[in-house]
């Protein structure tokens, strides 16, 4: 049983969902779901302990040795992937029913957890597999069920957007087919551990070339980094608000898994800084994402679409972290993924007890929400504080390692640019806290109690994360830290 | 040109030809159909790398020496499952759209959608 897990925390996710749709009764359907995720949480953290144990786990499917037979391969890298993604899923689904009441027509509540359960085993597909096709087949899988989770909310603009995620999401994951393709000609293999070996022997030739470019481009598109983040925006906004909180915690740092897998394990250190300049390439499109994003994010009127705006400006700083291409830039990029994955489930959660008190989460209807729902705000502020990167929460444990990879490599402009963008940070920050604490409720506005506890506590869980790994670093940057150094130097310390 | 090439040509043609449709056209419909020969010219990449000149299909039998790699026509049978999903939950989107907007060209979608804030 316990040697199975790997595969079980893909499977068990997956079978549920045809469970969830035979039930067809919300309450039955939650159950199920809550249990399948938990159940994947429990055997994250249970391979977590084993891999710091014992080192990398490779499970063979079916019993065929890679790499002929596919093979799920956890090492330190994607088991945090794993926890991250198991964590942040569990929470949200067990804040959602009293939320999609509001949003979703309740005869349909049991295709939502199917399809989140689906796009849970996509997500954990992609992490855990060390097939490179697979990568491609349960990138698809989540991707799918993602458009059907955002084209649930209640706007029609959510089919637009969940359409135009669609048209983008499917040229991404076509573009991943192509370059794996192109690696499988260079190399005949489709194990990414053989594939790194063998392409390290190929040396940069014209295929290996492109098939790096298209295959940047293609998480790139999945990943929103600028400027290839059009779809994100509007998605983010018009989902419903668990939808959002799962998807920016989850889908963008998976991808940002795969682009960090192919760049550093496939293609090699060697191949893509030195030979072939990745650097260059995305170290700008990093920094105008800090930027721009985050200034777009200060214009705008609605608190979800400037949550959504903040979200590209984060990629921004993780993509940073890649493109230094050292071990201390790249410990600072993962502990980022985790890090913001739980500030910004923290902040969406947030907007999704103002969702259900409130129904808008235009920044005006939200005058004097401090009176009105003081835990709710509180949670507003905490997560905040995290995203500007404020000493003692997790948002400045992973600036601060950023800041120390600039420096390390010798960009000392670099470092001075993150410290003026979290400047940026805490200016839409601020802007939201204005108006919840300090302006007067609109008049006539109808009384407003707080939100349930079912939705409070996630929330606090995750505020309480956010200042408790801001402290205690020791499980994020002692175990990214490991995963760094294997990724840059195929080898932990 | 070399015939071996040949293939590859119309792989990029039909590529480009798709991925400029999908910018190109306001059309939803339209804009399925150059995604679908977007992917239908990496499956057939995937094909041509496969074929071995004078390959037969791989199948024990004697007298047969050379085959053709089945791997990339085997993941190309997962593709095409894949790009009929996509379609179909396209167009069930498209369904639902013309519903709410009573139109399928995207810019008047996308005026209406300003309007709206």
């Amino acid at each position: 049983m316990i040697e199975h897990l790997p595969i079980l925390q893909i499977l068990v996710p997956m079978l549920t969902a045809p469970l969830c749709v035979l039930s067809r009764r919300p309450l039955v359907s939650w159950g199920l779901a809550l249990a399948a995720t938990w159940f994947a949480l429990a055997t994250s953290i249970q391979l977590l302990i084993r891999v710091l144990a014992e080192g990398t786990i490779s499970y063979e499917l079916g019993g065929w040795p890679p790499p002929w037979g596919i093979e799920l391969r956890i090492d330190l890298v994607n088991v945090f992937v794993l926890l991250t993604v198991t964590a942040i899923s569990s929470v949200v689904l067990t804040a959602a029913p009293r939320s999609l009441e509001k949003e979703i027509a309740e005869q349909r509540h049991y295709l939502f957890y199917a399809a989140y359960l689906l796009c849970m085993t996509g997500l954990l597909g992609m992490t855990a597999t060390g097939d490179a096709f697979n990568v491609f087949v349960f990138l698809e899988i989540s991707s799918l069920s993602s458009y059907i989770l955002i084209s649930m909310g209640t706007h029609r603009r959510a089919l637009h957007a969940a359409f135009q995620y669609l048209v983008m999401g499917t040229l991404g994951g076509t573009f991943v087919l192509l370059g794996v393709g192109m690696l499988y000609m260079v190399t005949g293999t489709l194990n990414i551990v053989d594939m790194g070996a063998r392409l390290g022997e190929v040396g940069p030739n014209r295929t290996v070339l492109v098939a790096l470019a298209v295959i940047v481009v293609g998480t790139s598109i999945k990943l929103a980094l600028f400027p290839l983040h059009s779809w994100l925006p509007n998605a983010y906004t018009y989902a419903p608000a668990m939808v959002t909180a799962f998807l920016a915690a989850t889908a963008t740092k998976v991808a940002y898994y795969v682009l960090v897998r192919f760049v550093f394990r496939v293609f090699g250190v060697e191949l893509a800084f030195t030979a072939l300049r990745l650097d260059a390439v995305l170290m700008p499109m990093a920094i105008l994402a800090m930027f721009i994003a985050s200034t777009v994010a200060i214009y705008q009127s609605d608190v979800k679409r400037m949550l959504a705006y903040s979200s590209l400006a984060q990629i921004g700083y993780m993509v940073l972290g890649l493109s230094l291409a050292s071990v201390t830039g790249l410990t600072g990029g993962i502990v980022h993924l985790f890090n913001h994955a739980i500030m910004k489930s923290a902040l969406f959660l947030a907007l999704a007890c103002v969702v259900l008190r409130i129904g808008s989460t235009k920044l005006d209807d939200l005058r004097g929400l401090g009176q009105r729902m003081p835990l709710t705000s509180a949670a507003f502020v905490g997560g905040g504080l995290g995203l500007i990167g404020v000493p003692m929460t997790a948002g400045f444990v992973s600036k601060w390692y950023l800041v120390l990879a600039a420096l390390e490599g010798g960009f000392w402009p670099v470092s001075v640019l993150i410290l003026l963008s979290s400047l940026l940070a805490v200016i839409y920050i601020w802007r939201v806290v204005e108006v919840i604490y300090f302006q007067s409720p609109p008049e006539g506005a109808a009384a407003v109690k707080e939100a349930p506890w079912s939705i409070l506590v996630p929330t606090w869980i995750l505020v309480g994360a956010t200042f408790y790994f801001g402290i205690s670093t020791s499980l994020t940057v002692g175990v990214a830290s490991k995963a760094a150094a294997l990724l840059v130097n195929g080898d932990a310390p | 040109m070399d015939p071996g090439l040949y293939n590859y040509w119309v792989v990029i043609v039909l590529m480009m030809s798709g991925l400029y449709v999908v910018i190109a056209r306001s059309n939803l419909v339209k804009k399925l159909i150059g995604l679908n020969v977007f992917q239908v010219s990496v499956i057939m990449f995937y094909i041509s790398m496969g074929k071995v000149d004078g390959g037969t299909a791989p199948i024990l039998e004697d007298g047969f020496e050379i085959y053709s790699n089945p791997v990339p026509h085997v993941l190309m049978l997962t593709a095409i499952v894949v790009g009929v999903a996509t379609l179909a939950l396209a167009l069930a989107l498209v369904v639902r759209l013309y519903g709410a907007y009573g139109t399928i060209e995207e810019d008047e979608i996308a005026e209406m959608d300003d309007q709206d804030t």
